[in-house]
């Protein structure tokens, strides 16, 4: 086991180079630079300013200076936002973001192996048919379709939550956003619970266990729903995945000052050391959330631990 | 021979799927109709502005059974004009993700061994990438061409196919039409092209109709963003940021196109079920 | 009988009502209270030398203070200088600051804070981005190059309180160049402390009213009353907070919400209602930017060609457009100086006052003189920053020059960075959206822009005599010789045509009923100092 996920891990530090890489080379690319504005800047100005960031150096150059300052765990200067570093930036943004991802992903687990549960137990009931639908909806629906129409009904219209996000105790101010961006991911959990627990009953093992009269209840708990939750396991990854993506959205339009945000806003005004930190970040994020995926994985079905 | 066997797994599928299937590939077909058509022989076209007709609700005046935006657009004609796009960016990079995917996947999977484990293992990585971050990195740096975007979306989308063609490949090889190819002195390449590939195309399809929804939801995404389609051209996921904004005073705007682009992704989706339960090889033993 | 209040009671009213009164005396408001106010992007720094964005400065001048300053209504008064003189030939000013100055710290502020903090905005060290507007004191251009060492910066302390500076040449709007945030003195002691982290919460030290209490990345940048302030005690809020919203739709939320005294913008898109609904508290105002459409004129199809440019600007419906595509109560432009500008006439396109009709008439004659037609018809790109206002101007022209005279255009629509880039080589460039905003209130700030060498000059526009009327204006000490020289110049720009103006902008923003003191002026200032807020 241990030896796995070390040779996971160790797989990881390729990746994140070619990453770092990919991100550096684009984001360098792109026209305009982190000081352009329409005020142009007189070139004595835009000198001085290129030489006090070392962009007057060449690009390999900027690319050691900059590897060697990750290695210690320096993500650089925020070029845009000049009395901060990458890192303050990340840190700041980043308790937000966790907060919407994890509650996303809490709600999106609990909810969807609830409905999935039932729906299996229920199979080819109406209820089932039902579940079914509405997680079709669910994955059909595109967050910055449903987001403003949450905010429309919920808190224009109703006026029972707020419509945005602002500083101080957050509370409810989460609800929305958080419901927002688990939609989705509560109906693909669902559809895969559903189908994992229906095989799972239909299974020789359980059907063996219920002909010995062992209560459907135990059953479930006891083995269905472990063998079920394998496809669940495995979703977990592109569902953080999706989640990061989503959350871009959510962010936008409730005003929540998270990652997505801070990425979105690095890019357009071309803050390089600001994108390649949250690049960087999240690679290493989700690799180190896969890496615990497999782990899980390897507990949930002991086949996947022989080589 | 390979032809024949693909045909009849065609129409076996056609008999052995739902009604929602069936349905659902209905409803497609007629918005695609629809996306073709309207904007042909609508009287109005989807960049004329009439600044004495913002805002009108639908229904209320003649032709415009969609009503009309904040510049006085046609909302029926931009709808299927945007999802004339849509559909046709979807398509596209679908195309794109598909080729990539089923010629990396299926020289994975033929070649096996050493190469195999070397390409899935780029392929493992390739899947940490924080794609929409590098996407929008994509659009930001090369000023935003229509053929980027298809490459951007298909630069996403590959991975899945890829591993899906792998797994095929891997129980195709062994079956005894490939020995005999090889048997005969087929070169490897020419082996999988010809032969193995075709065999696979029924389940290439099904995937793609659920890969299509992707790249619908991502170019609608960056559209979101604004980084997608360039005005006055349009697509759903751009008629959906315009309705956004004006959500309070005109909500037809966002839900007409919210609601047509919900249905061609549940279509799709229905379709992808539907498609992927009916080659099912269990459901063919009951 | 019941009912009637004893004498010892009555004198006992009598005291409390007098030391009421007493109390209230000063002319103390009627709540120190919070002030929210809505930011529209988070500022990229709090050092007056590396920022320039407009909502950096917000927060600037609530925490500093320069030599000069505006009132509510936008008049220009000293604030930590009490006075000075200027020499005769206009270049020497002599300040004479208060000896009451104090920083946050109880230090008094002095001249030599104020030689520190010229000096540091020049030292090429600093690399800061808005040195440019002191290149009219002597050797500030040479030393920002490098050529010369920071000592030799024309600034001077003459004792505790007497600052001296000599300029280049006779800079009228100087005066008005020192409200900057970038002109605010910084404190040496703390920036040789803490170095480039001295612009943080209990590291800033303020000459201004207010102090740093908190900076919440994102969110939130609180500040405190500034007790040692020398006009502290007409400071009547305690606490401002400004919110970083970036979204104007979710600004608009919160003040709906009653979390926001004061917006920083106001959704397009609501605009009409709000008019409707909130008109007492939607405060509208004439704003120093104008929104422009430029020329490449290094390139045809616009080089050489005024008879094409002006029919193209009078083919454009401005009426229409500011009415029903922008709706923000934008003002049609009709020159490129904004109305409301200090020492200046208004200059005005020759059509201006014509009917549309007119207007499309000789639009087509010109356009005919240009040598195009309905079978020789123009094609041209239209460049675009991404944003929904400036797509639906873009819109709205392209339909504009179709109509009236049959221009064949396209909307190439680009990411800000593109744009700029672009609009910067000349190359590909042929008629771009743009924008330009005054740093001053003098009409030299728009004027220079076009002035061959400006680095900001996106068009290529290069007249000699325009040149050299703007340089004229600038050696002149009487204002009215002035005026006469920069409205001779804008007279010029404006039939060459070198930019089509569209419109002005105004400053929009919701402003609570509680809020007291808010005075609308171009420059778009609203220290909050000035402010009140009433109970409620």
């Amino acid at each position: 086991m241990l030896r796995f996920a070390l040779l996971r891990t160790l797989s990881a530090i390729p990746t994140l180079l070619l990453v770092i890489v990919l991100a550096f080379l684009m984001v360098h690319a792109a026209p305009g630079g982190p000081f352009d504005d329409e005020r142009v800047l007189p070139p004595e100005n835009a000198r001085n300013i290129a030489a006090a960031y070392h962009l007057d150096e060449s690009l390999p150059r900027q690319f050691v200076r900059y590897l060697s300052g990750l290695v210690r765990g320096d993500l650089g200067p925020s070029y845009h936002y000049r009395d901060h570093s990458v890192s303050e930036l990340i840190g700041a943004a980043l308790p937000l973001s966790l907060r919407l991802g994890l509650l996303s992903i809490a709600l999106a687990m609990v909810a969807g192996i609830g409905a999935g549960v039932l729906a299996a137990l229920k199979n080819n009931t109406a209820t089932d048919r039902l579940v079914t639908g509405v997680a079709m909806i669910g994955i059909s629906v595109p967050v910055f379709v449903v987001a403003p129409l949450l905010v429309l009904v919920f808190a224009v219209q109703l006026g029972w939550l707020p419509a945005s996000w602002s500083s101080g105790d957050a509370g409810w101010r989460l609800l929305l956003p958080v419901v927002a961006l688990a939609l989705p991911q509560i109906a693909y959990v669902t559809r895969l619970t559903r189908a994992g627990m229906i095989e799972a009953l239909n299974s020789d093992f359980v059907r063996t266990a219920r002909a010995q009269g062992l209560g459907l209840l135990s059953i479930v708990r006891f083995h269905a729903l472990k063998a079920a939750l394998l496809p669940v396991a495995s979703y977990l990854g592109p569902a953080i995945a999706a989640v990061l993506t989503g959350a871009v959205v959510v962010e936008t339009i409730f005003g929540i000052p998270g990652l997505g945000q801070l990425f979105v806003r690095g890019a357009l005004n071309r803050d390089y050391t600001l994108v390649l930190g949250i690049v960087v970040f999240c690679a290493a994020l989700i690799v180190l959330l896969n890496l615990l995926v497999d782990l899980l994985y390897g507990f949930l079905d002991p086949r996947i631990r022989e080589p | 021979m390979n032809t024949a066997a693909t045909a009849s797994t065609f129409a076996g599928t056609f008999r052995s799927v739902g009604t929602a299937v069936k349905v659902s590939g209905g409803i497609l077909l007629f918005v695609a109709v629809m996306a073709l058509a309207v904007p042909l022989l609508s009287p109005h076209d989807y960049f004329s502005m009439d600044l004495e007709k913002r805002f009108l609700s639908p229904m209320l005046e003649g032709a415009r059974l969609f009503g009309t935006d904040d510049l006085g657009r046609d909302l029926f004609v931009r709808t299927f004009s945007g999802t004339r796009v849509t559909l046709l960016v979807a398509i596209v990079a679908s195309f794109v993700s598909l080729v990539i995917g089923v010629a990396y996947g299926a020289i994975a999977g033929y070649a096996g061994g050493k190469i195999d484990a070397v390409m899935m293992r780029l392929v493992d990585a390739l899947y940490a990438l924080p794609f929409m971050f590098l996407v929008i990195l994509l659009m930001v740096a090369f000023e935003r061409n229509f053929l980027l975007i298809f490459v951007a979306i298909g630069a996403i989308n590959w991975l899945d196919m890829a591993r899906i063609v792998r797994g095929q490949t891997l129980s195709l090889k062994e079956r005894e039409f490939v020995d005999a190819a090889r048997l005969i002195g087929v070169p490897p390449l020419a082996i999988v092209f010809r032969h193995v590939v075709p065999n696979l195309l029924g389940v290439v399809a099904v995937y793609v109709t659920l890969t299509i929804p992707q790249a619908i939801l991502v170019e609608s995404f960056l559209s979101f963003l604004g980084l997608g389609v360039q005005e006055p051209q349009t697509s759903l996921g751009g008629l959906v940021n315009d309705g956004v904004t004006q959500m309070e005073r005109a909500p037809w705007l966002l839900l007409i196109p919210g609601t047509l682009l919900a249905i061609i992704l549940l279509s799709f989706n229905f379709l992808g079920d539907g498609l992927r339960d009916a080659l099912d090889p269990r459901r063919r033993r009951a | 009988m019941p009912g009637r209040p004893r004498p010892r009671r009555r004198m006992f009213a009598a005291l409390v009502a007098c030391l009421g009164i007493l109390s209230c005396s000063g002319g103390a408001p009627e709540t120190a209270g919070t002030l929210e106010r809505g930011l529209g992007a988070e500022p990229e720094s709090l050092d007056y030398h590396k920022a320039r964005s407009t909502q950096a400065g917000n927060v600037q001048r609530d925490l500093g203070e320069g030599l000069t300053g505006y009132t509510e209504d936008g008049d220009l008064v000293p604030r930590a200088a009490s006075g000075w003189e200027i020499s005769g030939d206009g270049r020497e000013f002599t300040f004479h600051l208060r000896p009451e100055g104090r920083w946050s710290t109880g230090e008094t502020v002095t001249a030599e804070d104020f030689v520190y903090s010229f000096r540091r905005l020049v030292d090429p060290a600093t690399a800061s981005f808005y040195s440019q507007s002191v290149t009219d004191i002597e050797n500030a251009g040479e030393i920002i190059a490098g050529e010369k060492p920071v000592q030799e910066l024309a600034v001077s302390a003459n004792g505790e309180f007497e600052l001296r500076i000599r300029l280049e040449r006779p800079t009228p709007y100087f005066l008005a160049l020192l409200t900057h945030p970038s002109m605010f003195p910084v404190h040496r002691g703390s920036i040789e402390q803490h170095g480039q982290q001295f612009a943080r919460p209990g590291k800033l030290v303020t000459n201004g009213a207010y102090t740093l209490m908190g900076w919440e990345l994102g969110s939130l940048i609180e500040l405190r009353r500034n007790e040692h302030y020398w006009d502290n005690a007409s400071t009547a809020i305690d606490r401002v907070r400004h919110h970083i919203v970036n979204e104007p739709a979710v600004e608009l939320n919160r003040y709906r919400a009653g979390e926001l005294h004061i917006t920083d913008n106001v959704p397009p898109e609501a605009f009409e209602r709000l008019r409707e609904e909130r008109q007492t508290e939607l405060r509208v105002a004439p704003y120093l930017d104008v929104y422009y459409y430029g020329f490449n004129l290094t390139k045809p199809p616009f080089k050489d060609n005024p008879d094409l440019r002006r029919a193209l600007s009078m083919a454009i419906d401005r009426q229409a457009l500011t009415e029903n595509v922008a709706g923000r109560g934008e003002a049609p432009a009709w020159s490129w100086v904004p109305p409301g500008v200090d020492n200046y006439g208004r200059w005005r396109f020759s059509y201006a006052d014509l009917s549309q009709e007119e207007r499309h008439r000789e639009a087509r004659r010109a356009y005919a003189e240009a040598g195009y037609d309905s079978d020789n018809p123009l094609q041209t790109e239209i460049r675009y920053n991404t944003s929904d206002t400036h797509q639906r101007i873009a819109l709205a022209i392209q339909s504009m020059w179709r109509d009236v005279l049959g221009v064949e255009a396209t909307l190439v629509n680009e990411e800000f960075q593109v744009l700029l880039s672009n609009m910067r080589a000349k190359e590909v460039t042929q008629v771009f959206r743009s924008s330009w905003r005054g740093d001053y209130n003098d009409a030299n700030t728009f004027l220079q822009v076009m002035l061959s060498d400006a680095p900001s000059n996106m068009t290529g526009y290069s007249n000699k005599e325009f040149d050299s009327l703007v340089a004229q204006a600038a050696e002149q000490t009487d204002p009215e010789d002035r005026r006469r020289f920069l409205e001779e110049a804008e007279h010029l720009l404006l039939s060459d045509h070198p930019v089509i103006p569209i419109y002005f902008y105004v400053s929009k923003h919701l402003v609570s009923p509680r809020v007291r003191g808010w005075g609308d002026n171009v420059l778009d200032y609203h220290y909050s100092q000035h402010l009140s807020l009433s109970a409620e």
